[in-house]
């Protein structure tokens, strides 16, 4: 039986390092290639060497997609491709394909430059990488080759991620990141495509955010009674994504409340990726579009640029600051200065990964260990407010709601949140749920239909006559299969002879039954004809001009016996086709005919 | 399956095909050419036009003479213009299901279709396409809408009276038909019919058919269409170039394999060639301004405009007009500039790795930072103060009809040192100056037309091997005013089906096969017996199941146990209720066999 075979190489029941392969009628698809935050080691990267031992990965993928530019799903890309080595084309989106390369950068440079690694790819390679990425437009269907296709849908997740749906035929898996919308993105769509896999992420499977509205007015009175205290808010962002959503609502907030103190972000970077929002403000939400020819909500009158200088000015601030997990650079050092002050604020708008500053203030420690043994006490306030654009449990429902898959596949959470979702997910849809460990494989049997030609002659001589007593009403249809060559198709019985120059038959059963009537022969006719007119209704009996009786193609014919004028034969022929009706007539015909009165 | 041609104009083309039970129309191009027989709509009141003379007709009768007038031998009609809409008659504009749209210069009659005919169906366009037809739409209205014109003539409209009138006039087509400009609120409600669609994005039409916009390389979001079903394929190409410009390349290689291709939007000016007038452009421009002349430049607010910013703005500095002020007047001027460079994805390879830095993809951002470029929404406001001269001015409309154009045809009409460059080809510029006449700027013809030449169109179905080509019977002969050059046709083996405005045209093509899914249980129930090597048969016996004109076998709901042995026979007491099953018989039938069988 057809089976989908799904095995995650990272993400399963975890966060981070997104890498999932996925073997579809013959095909072999990777969904993301990301790199792990909360590690250092090899763990960062997926394990590759699950595909293969020794060679090149492009003998074993037929291509590889990307969800969007979060490094946790393309993070590993340039190791994947230039040093483990893979050729073949890699998918993503126009705005992931533009910030992916920058990230990628950033990152690099943190790991070697600031770390000092040196087993880890090189600009170069990041280049080299980002050769091989073919971009796609949203909707469009992309012919990887004869058989595969995919097809990328808006998703909404931050700017320029996309579900992803891939199909081999009838049959077809949907990927997809998250659904939910937000003040600059439009909500996630994706239409009923009912694919036989739906594979989502679970980030926050447990939680069902209340509604965004709340959670913005929250963010903004905590950032107002911080500023008016005098305190600092340092926020910790990742580049893009979040960091632009939070720009536009201080921006708005601060020029209705008329409010002075300096907003910063980071410079590099997020400054560089307001430039990209401006550009590709087409995948952003209906209103931004609508207003961008007057004014470019990426273009902010408040916010400045960050000077490093700037941590240690008197009087309160808001600053953006890179990386959002407080795990390395601007953030964790401002963070560092600011911490052991209780005016100051620190509020983390995402998912923080085990491992990271960022998770210990989360869970409520204290007293850091930061490097060289120094103790760091946080005095300053730590708030938690989840604007991250992952999906919830509400968002997930919904789309499986929509997309109606077959079965689902959780990825991309925790072991715990996931059980639960499952749960959930199966008490109320009633698939199949699966929640695959890392290295572990799900396999799915599918069910697929098979496509044929059918010649339209039959096609349409069926459906004419379906057409007559009930257009509704399924027809029977007859038909003959050919198959030739992995072609198949599907044509009536006479074609298919003629096709393959075969004679036809003709089988014809004959049977005489004895009447007793001692009328004239054409008198018997027609007592026979009269009688089958009243038991058939529904045929179409005939008499002949020549004296005998047709009903449908069945011939009857009288004769008187040669011997016994008193009795008549009748002679019943009638062809193999219509078997069933000629022994139902001869049985009739040998009961005798009713005593009529006429 | 059957073509209705609505318009005549090859370049903006309205045709409708019906295929498989749908009814699709593809382009509503509007013919605005019949504007050239109107008087401009002059912004602000001109002596000059005020005063011409009314028409006396050669019987010396004089009852034309408010609606028609006279200038430089010309007649003109002194009404507010109108356009030549597409044929509406010819079949039930109702029962179109769907409007492809392959440009914005070919939506322009949008309006008038799904706000007048009782269209409820859908219009697919992409998203460029719609943003900057909307802007056009905009643009024309505005420029009728701001210029009330209290008189609109129909006395000459008259059969009885066309046919006294001196050429053009008495030959205009269809006058009866000609209608003046659509509201925004009629615009927007033809808008918001469009749905949106992405190159290569598969749509499929009740199941039956599915429709495909390509990228044609000639304007932002421009495509050609693949309608197709299993077995047939239809391309419709309009509007394409291979030219190098701003917009993404035309793709070629899905267009292959089609059985019938329909080619219109071919270029209006096959002798021209584009970089050549981009030169030109640029030459005349710098001479006249050298010379302390301005330069009015008639053009539609996006397209062309780009490229010739583009090359103004890396030949600026090289021709010393550093200081020389560009102006861009149109009311939607600045969306259009704006929107040019959100695309990012609709553009050229060159165009998208700029975005990718990120920099804006077009130069002209650069222009209008450094105050060489400023655009206004009319000569009204700002623009009186800043207005220096001499300068360069881009504003339409190419018709020289309405617009803010006309204001500095009558400013500049007077002055050697002036001239207007010509780039639009969709009207004849002798045409479009005639009621300006007589007219002591200097005029240049340097038409740009990127869309397809001869040479590249006969190329082009070398490569992609159609079986059948339609196109416009104008590009199955030379053109009128070049018969010699037998060349400026297209040479198509075989020879291309030619129509005409309201024609209906059978298009050749035969449906053969249609495709059926049968379910993976009736699958199973199948036996299959090869008959010859490497060809089996299974008879079927199944439900036919139809719906949304999708086919489906399954297994019949009680399984009257397929006769498969011709040896089973049953004898039933009942009438039988379904319609007996009629397998084939053939084969060798082993007749020593049967008849020892027989016997026993």
């Amino acid at each position: 039986m057809p089976e989908i075979k799904v095995t995650p190489l990272g993400a399963g029941q975890d966060v981070g390092r997104s890498c999932i392969l996925v073997s579809i009628a013959g095909k072999n698809v990777m969904l993301d290639c990301g790199m792990h935050m909360g590690y250092n080691d090899d763990r960062r990267f997926p394990d590759f060497s699950y595909i293969t031992q020794n060679g090149r990965l492009t003998d074993f993928l037929d291509c590889v997609i990307i969800s969007h530019f979060h490094l946790d799903h393309c993070g590993a890309l340039p190791y994947f491709s230039e040093m483990v080595g893979y050729d073949g084309p890699i998918y993503m989106t126009h705005p992931t394909k533009a910030i992916c390369p920058i990230l990628l950068e950033d990152y690099r440079k943190i790991t070697v430059d600031k770390k000092g690694e040196t087993n880890f790819f090189t600009s170069q390679m990041i280049k080299d990488c980002m050769k091989k990425v073919v971009a796609v437009h949203l909707h469009q269907t992309v012919q990887v080759d004869e058989e595969l296709e995919i097809k990328a849908y808006y998703a909404g997740h931050v700017l320029g991620a996309a579900m992803f749906q891939i199909k081999v035929g009838c049959e077809s898996v949907v990927y997809t990141v998250s659904m939910h919308s937000s003040s600059y993105r439009c909500a996630a769509w994706i239409d009923k495509c009912r694919p036989d896999l739906l594979i989502t992420e679970s980030t926050y499977a447990t939680t069902i955010r209340d509604s965004k509205r709340c959670r913005e007015r929250d963010f903004l009175k905590k950032v107002h009674e911080t500023v008016e205290r005098g305190g600092k808010v340092l926020i910790p962002v990742f580049a893009l994504g979040r960091a632009q959503e939070l720009c536009i609502l201080l921006e708005t907030f601060w020029e209705r409340m008329n409010l002075k103190a300096p907003i910063y972000f980071s410079t590099g970077l997020t400054e560089k990726a307001n430039h990209y929002y401006k550009l590709f403000i087409t995948w952003t939400n209906q209103k931004i579009r609508k207003t961008f020819v007057q004014r470019n909500m990426f273009e902010f009158k408040h916010i400045k640029a960050f000077d490093r200088a700037f941590a240690d000015n008197p009087g309160p601030m808001v600053v953006f600051a890179t990386p959002g997990m407080l795990h390395a650079g601007q953030s964790l050092q401002i963070f560092r200065k600011w911490a052991g002050n209780e005016k100051n604020m620190v509020i983390m708008p995402g998912y923080c990964v085990q491992g990271t500053v960022g998770h210990k203030i989360l869970s409520g420690q204290r007293k850091l260990e930061m490097e060289g043994r120094q103790i760091l006490e946080v005095k300053m306030q730590v708030e938690y407010m989840s604007f991250s654009a992952h999906a919830d449990a509400k968002g997930i429902m919904q789309l499986i709601r929509q997309a109606e898959p077959r079965n689902v596949l959780l990825v991309h959470g925790e072991a715990k949140k996931m059980e639960f979702l499952k749960q959930k997910i199966e008490q109320e849809f009633h698939v199949n749920c699966y929640m695959p460990a890392n290295g572990e494989t799900t396999t799915i049997f599918t069910n697929p239909s098979i496509p044929v030609d059918i010649s339209l002659g039959l096609l349409k001589r069926e459906t004419a006559i379906g057409l007559l007593p009930d257009a509704k009403k399924p027809k029977l249809m007859h038909g003959t299969l050919i198959m030739k060559d992995n072609s198949f198709r599907l044509v009536s019985p006479e074609q298919a002879l003629k096709e393959l120059g075969l004679a036809e038959h003709q089988l014809r059963f004959t049977c005489r039954v004895h009447i007793q009537d001692p009328r004239k022969e054409h008198e018997t006719v027609l007592r026979v004809y009269n009688h089958l007119k009243g038991v058939l209704k529904d045929y179409s009996v005939q008499h002949l001009p020549d004296g005998s009786i047709t009903v449908e193609s069945i011939l009857i014919q009288a004769t008187a016996h040669s011997e016994d004028q008193g009795t008549k034969v009748l002679l019943v022929s009638w062809t193999y086709q219509d078997e069933e009706l000629g022994s139902y007539l001869t049985s009739l015909l040998k009961k005798g005919l009713p005593q009529s009165t006429s | 399956m059957k073509l209705y041609c609505l318009s005549g104009h090859p370049t903006l083309p309205c045709n409708v095909l019906k295929f498989k039970s749908t009814t699709i129309m593809l382009d509503c191009g509007l013919d605005m050419t019949s504007t050239l027989n109107f008087l401009p709509l002059p912004l602000v009141q001109s002596p000059r036009l005020s005063k011409l003379p009314g028409l006396v007709l050669k019987d010396g009768s004089t009852f034309l003479d408010k609606e028609l007038k006279e200038c430089s031998g010309h007649v003109f009609v002194d009404s507010v213009p109108e356009f030549c809409l597409p044929e509406t008659e010819l079949l039930d504009l109702s029962t179109v299901d769907v409007i492809l749209i392959s440009n914005y210069h070919c939506m322009m009659a949008l309006p008038y279709i799904t706000e007048y005919t009782g269209f409820t169906g859908t219009v697919y366009a992409t998203e460029p396409t719609v943003q900057i037809g909307r802007l056009l739409m905009e643009e024309l209205v505005n420029s009728i809408e701001r210029v009330p014109k209290a008189q609109s003539a129909s006395t000459w409209k008259n059969k009885e009276v066309q046919r006294l009138l001196p050429a053009p006039l008495k030959d205009a087509v269809e006058v009866s038909m000609w209608r003046k400009c659509y509201t925004m609120p009629e615009v927007n409600a033809a808008l918001s019919k469009i749905q949106l669609v992405g190159y290569s994005q598969k749509i499929e039409l009740f199941g039956a058919v599915q429709v495909t916009p390509l990228s044609s390389g000639y304007a932002l979001g421009s495509s050609n269409w693949i309608i197709q079903s299993h077995y047939e394929k239809v391309s419709y190409v309009s509007g394409s170039s291979l030219l190098t410009t701003h917009p993404q390349p035309m793709d070629q290689a899905s267009l292959k394999n089609s059985d019938v291709l329909i080619l219109t939007g071919l270029t209006q000016i096959p002798t021209a060639n584009p970089d050549g007038m981009v030169g030109e452009f640029c030459s005349n421009l710098a001479m006249t301004v050298r010379n302390g002349g301005n330069v009015l430049v008639p053009c539609y607010p996006s397209g062309v405009i780009y490229d010739l910013l583009e090359c103004l703005y890396q030949y600026i500095d090289s021709a010393g007009l550093s200081n020389v002020p560009f102006y861009f007047i149109s009311p939607v001027a600045n969306s259009s500039l704006e929107f040019s460079q959100i695309f990012a994805e609709w553009l050229c390879h060159n165009k998208q790795t700029k975005v990718y830095l990120p920099e804006p993809p077009f130069p002209h951002a650069e222009l209008i930072q450094t105050n060489k470029l400023k655009h206004y929404p009319s000569i009204h406001g700002d623009f009186s103060n800043d207005f220096k001269q001499p300068c360069v001015i881009f504003t339409g409309h190419p018709s020289l009809r309405f617009g803010d154009v006309v204001h500095f045809m009558e400013l500049w009409g007077k002055s050697s040192l002036n001239t207007v460059i010509f780039t639009e080809p969709d009207f004849s510029y002798l045409d479009a100056l005639a009621p300006y006449q007589p007219l002591a700027m200097k005029c240049v013809y340097c038409p740009i037309d990127t869309r397809l030449n001869f040479i590249q169109v006969s190329k082009l179905l070398k490569e992609v091997q159609p079986l059948h080509v339609v196109c416009p019977e104008q590009y199955t002969q030379p053109p009128p005013s070049q018969s010699h050059r037998t060349d400026l046709m297209i040479d198509c083996q075989p020879p291309p089906m030619s129509y005409r405005r309201a024609e209906v045209l059978t298009l050749p093509y035969k449906r053969r096969y249609e495709k059926i899914e049968i379910m993976p249980e009736l699958a199973d129930s199948l036996v299959p017996l090869e008959i010859k090597p490497g060809i089996s048969l299974a008879t079927v016996s199944a439900m036919l199941h139809t719906k949304d004109n999708k086919h489906v076998l399954q297994l019949p709901p009680k399984p009257p146990q397929p006769p498969t042995s011709k040896k089973r026979k049953r004898v039933s007491d009942d009438v039988p209720e379904c319609k007996p099953l009629k397998p084939l018989l053939s084969g060798s039938i082993p007749v020593d066999q049967f008849v020892q069988t027989l016997e026993k």
